[in-house]
């Protein structure tokens, strides 16, 4: 009844009415199932994040100097999303929206209110029983945290009363304007990446020798303070207000640009300009960002320095198994066997600590043998598993993943690589006299990291356009019709392996020279998970969606054995990562950057086309448009 | 005049697991000729078109190309002995460009290594810009269809007339003698389709492809083809011209089923 109601009061009988201002609904007027269903949702939620004691781990890191921990950020933030999930309405073609408004920000109250009875249940819960054999974080410390130190029936209102707050704005963003909600989204992410990344900036503004700024911005015990807070979120808003006042008057000037005659007849399109334009600013990006690159770890300190190398390392192993998963379309989950290998060969060649080949040769002859040892491993691992298919190839690549890592391991090779007790004292990378890699050093571990991503990028890029790449591609399209295509897909795909095998190597190369030593533990399973993570969150087949997927996640979260930016996340990283699998999935399977050349082409197929039929004659663009208008030829 | 046949087949036999799907077929194309295979659904058209291009092996008989056995042989070997094929249901490799699946057919004609690609050699360059002028080349063949801007389309955006003419230029990128087409009309308005069957002869007559092609459409049949082979049960059971074909009552029966009042 109510959507007939509705829409009768949207398009009230004639045609002329419909540009009238959309519906109003009452404030009552709610969708309860799916309130119902939100609240539930987010009381589980909100009880799921207390009970895996984040809330606990991370109250000792304050973000806002007296007022606000990550603990209780941790129990914030699902209440706005979930209340903004609620006013969210699917607007069909055709139909009448209904118009934003206060019913929406009663529907994320309740939300938030309902949700967060959870947290009222689990108070007086945690009060009366006692259940914390299975849940460990079912314990005082909760408790007190979750009724803020004081009694238990504060704590157990004042969590709805915080749920409705909360889930009332993320509601309200649909009331207030997409200008108005954007900027406070943007203030509230300054704030929270101001805070979050404490430890870089003041790594970063030592390195700049501006002390001062970072001295002002964090308290005495970590955390923004209050003032710094307010500066931030002021400097926020005037951004978005002078950006938004930037847009307003470039979309002035052009309507006057396009306003201009067409002089030159169908050769002066607007689109074709906007394209001339382009080149000139990506030359200068072209030219400036390797040589931002280099210069900017002259200026970073210790702490990032350390982090990009981190990161850096998995850009190789990740454009290296993009090889494998995203051009060929091969499922490797062993793909950490090839880390291995590069880590092992250095090792066992450069370390006096080795038990084995006592005469130590230097890194880089090393990385030869190690580049030999991968690509042979790359072909006995990619030989035997090159004719199965999906899951089956799936699985095999899982076991010859961890065959390598238990080899590293047993006995019988102990002779070699010295079993659980790994290899150690790895000296660091001469570099032709002129320079020392040394992991105590982490600008110049971060150097010879790039060098290699550089060389890692460069392959990736340039075999992506050449025969190879296309036969990978074909196979990964369908394999058995790019074999009757005549492309030989048994040595494609072993090419893959080996292209793929010799970059993770070289990453393994490095991290044993900057770590000094090797263990087989560091060459778990988790590692190949994580580094398929990597590229699928980052955009599979494409290069600079690899990059930074690898930025994103290792950077921001750490690798399996690597701390990351937010530290306080280590013990839930893992966590974090499936979490953040799952979204993706749901919402941008195609990953952070989709494969830019494909974005490209669609996007650009309106105005192209548009060029391509002013350019034919007259006669054969009306007869052979394409292939819509063909099939309705008469 | 060539002695041999181009394609030779002889007492082929292929078996699913008991099921005849080609039953001692013995076949031949002679260079140039346009052949039609036509027979009711499951007849084993589709088989036999991959037996000839290797996807399935057969149980029994012979196959020579130009004289020379393909059996054994992997399909991108068959390809490089020049066999190309398009598919029935059209299997385009959809998340790459138009230019991109012409030019990877053009895989076993094309000699260059990986460190070529790695190094820029000369040799990459002249041959990726040929490579690229022959897939124009090849989709210039359909007008301006598959040009122009479309060449850097992915194949998925096409619509279905385009990918099947996409098919088509694919298997002419490989650089075939003998092309096997599967039911290239179907699903085409008629338009479309006199479009097509002209094209097919055109492939015949001005690029000296030799042509097999599998069509239900009978219109189709009757405009190009040399001569008809019609296939039920796995057998041969008419050959001839189209006109000989259509008159033969076997292959009425096939069609439309034993009528009642024979005996």
């Amino acid at each position: 009844m109510n959507m007939i109601e509705a829409l009768t009061a949207a398009r009230p009988g004639s045609g002329k009415t419909r540009a009238a201002a959309p519906a109003r609904r009452r404030l009552l007027d709610q969708d309860w199932r799916r309130l119902a269903c939100a609240g539930a949702v987010l009381a589980v939620g909100q009880v799921f994040i207390a009970l895996t004691g984040m809330p606990v781990t991370f109250d000792r890191r304050l973000l806002i100097d007296p007022i606000l921990s990550l603990g209780y950020l941790a129990l914030l933030w699902l209440p706005p999303v979930v209340g903004n999930w609620v006013g969210r309405e699917q607007v069909l073609e055709g139909m009448a929206a209904y118009a934003k408004g206060g019913r929406d920000v009663v529907a994320g109250a309740m939300a938030g209110l309902l949700g967060n009875l959870g947290l009222t249940l689990l108070v007086l819960g945690i009060t009366h029983f006692d259940v914390r054999d299975p849940l460990v974080h079912w314990s005082p410390q909760l408790l007190g945290i979750l009724e803020f130190d004081q009694s238990v029936w504060l704590g157990a209102l004042v969590w709805p009363a915080i749920g409705a707050a909360t889930g009332a704005l993320g509601g309200a963003m649909h009331w207030m304007g997409d200008k108005t909600a954007r900027t406070m989204v943007l203030a509230l992410s300054t704030v929270f990446a101001a805070a979050v990344l404490e430890s870089v900036i003041v790594d970063l503004s030592q390195g700049f020798h501006i002390e001062a700024v970072s001295d002002w911005l964090y308290g005495p015990q970590r955390g923004l303070t209050l003032a710094a807070t307010a500066v931030i979120v002021a400097v926020a808003v005037a951004a978005s207000a002078g950006f938004s006042w930037a847009r307003a008057a470039s979309g002035r000037t052009a309507p006057q640009a396009s306003a201009q005659p067409d002089a030159a007849g169908a050769g002066s399109l607007p689109a074709q300009t906007a394209w001339r334009r382009i080149p000139a600013r990506k030359l200068l990006g072209w030219a400036f960002a390797p040589a931002a690159i280099i210069v900017l770890p002259l200026f970073l300190g210790r702490l990032t320095n350390e982090l990009l190398a981190n990161v850096g390392l998995f850009i190789l192993l990740a454009l290296g198994l993009n090889i494998i998963v995203g051009l060929a379309g091969i499922l490797d989950l062993g793909y950490v066997a090839f880390f291995a290998v590069g880590g092992y060969s250095v090792a066992v060649l450069t370390s006096p600590g080795s038990p084995r080949f006592d005469p130590e040769i230097p890194w880089f002859g090393a990385l030869f043998a190690a580049m030999l040892l991968a690509g042979l491993a790359g072909l006995l691992i990619g030989a035997p598993v090159i004719r199965m298919r999906g899951d089956y190839l799936a699985v095999v690549t899982l076991g010859f993943g961890e065959i390598i890592r238990i080899l590293l391991l047993s006995d019988w090779l102990s002779g070699t690589f010295n079993g659980a007790q790994g290899i150690t004292n790895i000296p660091g990378v001469e570099v032709f006299g002129l320079a020392t890699v040394r992991g105590f050093e982490p600008r110049s571990v971060l150097y010879l990291v790039l060098f290699f991503c550089a060389i890692a990028i460069y392959v990736s890029w340039r075999l992506e356009n050449s025969r190879i790449g296309r036969a990978w591609m074909a196979v990964r399209e369908d394999e058995s019709v790019a074999e009757a295509m005549g492309v030989d897909t048994v040595s494609a795909k072993i090419m893959a392996f080996v292209t793929g095998a010799v970059l993770g190597s070289f990453s393994g190369a490095i991290l044993s020279a900057k770590v000094g030593s090797v263990f087989p533990h560091s060459f778990a399973i988790i590692v190949s998970i994580v580094i398929l993570v990597v590229v699928i969150f980052g955009g599979m087949g494409n290069i600079a969606g690899v990059v930074a997927g690898a930025v994103v996640l290792i950077g921001v979260l750490g690798g399996p054995n690597q701390p990351g930016l937010l530290q306080e996340f280590a013990e839930y990283k893992i966590l974090i990562y499936g979490a953040l699998l799952v979204w993706m999935m749901l919402q941008r399977p195609e990953g952070l950057i989709p494969s830019a050349r494909r974005a490209r082409e669609l996007q650009a197929n309106d105005v192209n086309q548009d060029a391509w039929l002013r350019a034919q004659p007259a006669g054969r663009a009306t007869d052979d448009a394409g292939g819509t208008s063909d099939r309705g030829r008469p | 005049m060539s002695a041999r046949p181009m394609l030779e087949i002889a007492g082929l036999h292929v078996e699913f697991g008991g099921l005849h799907a080609l039953n001692k077929l013995d076949f031949t194309v002679e260079e140039g000729e346009i052949v039609a295979v036509i027979g009711p659904n499951g007849a084993g058209k589709t088989t036999f078109f991959n037996v000839i291009s290797g996807m399935v092996e057969p149980t029994g008989g012979t196959l020579a190309f130009e004289g020379q056995s393909l059996l054994g042989l992997d399909p991108n070997k068959i390809t490089a002995r020049g066999i190309a094929r398009t598919f029935q249901n059209v299997r385009l490799f959809n998340n790459m460009t138009v230019l991109e699946n012409v030019m990877v057919s053009q895989h076993c004609r094309t000699r260059q290594r990986v460190f070529d690609a790695l190094l820029q050699t000369r040799r990459f360059r002249t041959e990726e810009a040929l490579v690229r002028d022959r897939g124009k080349e090849v989709l210039g063949f359909f007008g301006t269809r598959l040009t122009g801007y479309r060449f850097d389309q992915p194949a998925s955006v096409l619509s279905y007339a385009n990918r099947r003419r996409l098919e088509i230029a694919r298997a002419m990128a490989t650089d075939p003698k003998l092309i096997l087409l599967d039911e290239p009309v179907a699903g085409m308005n008629p338009v479309e389709s006199a479009e097509l069957t002209q094209l097919i002869g055109k492939l015949r007559d001005e690029m000296g492809y030799t042509i097999v092609l599998i069509e239900h459409d009978m219109s189709v049949v009757r405009n190009i083809s040399d001569r008809v082979v019609v296939l039920d049960h796995g057998e041969a059971i008419a050959r001839g011209t189209y006109a000989e074909v259509s008159a033969n009552p076997q292959v009425i029966e096939a069609y439309l089923g034993q009528t009642t009042d024979r005996n």
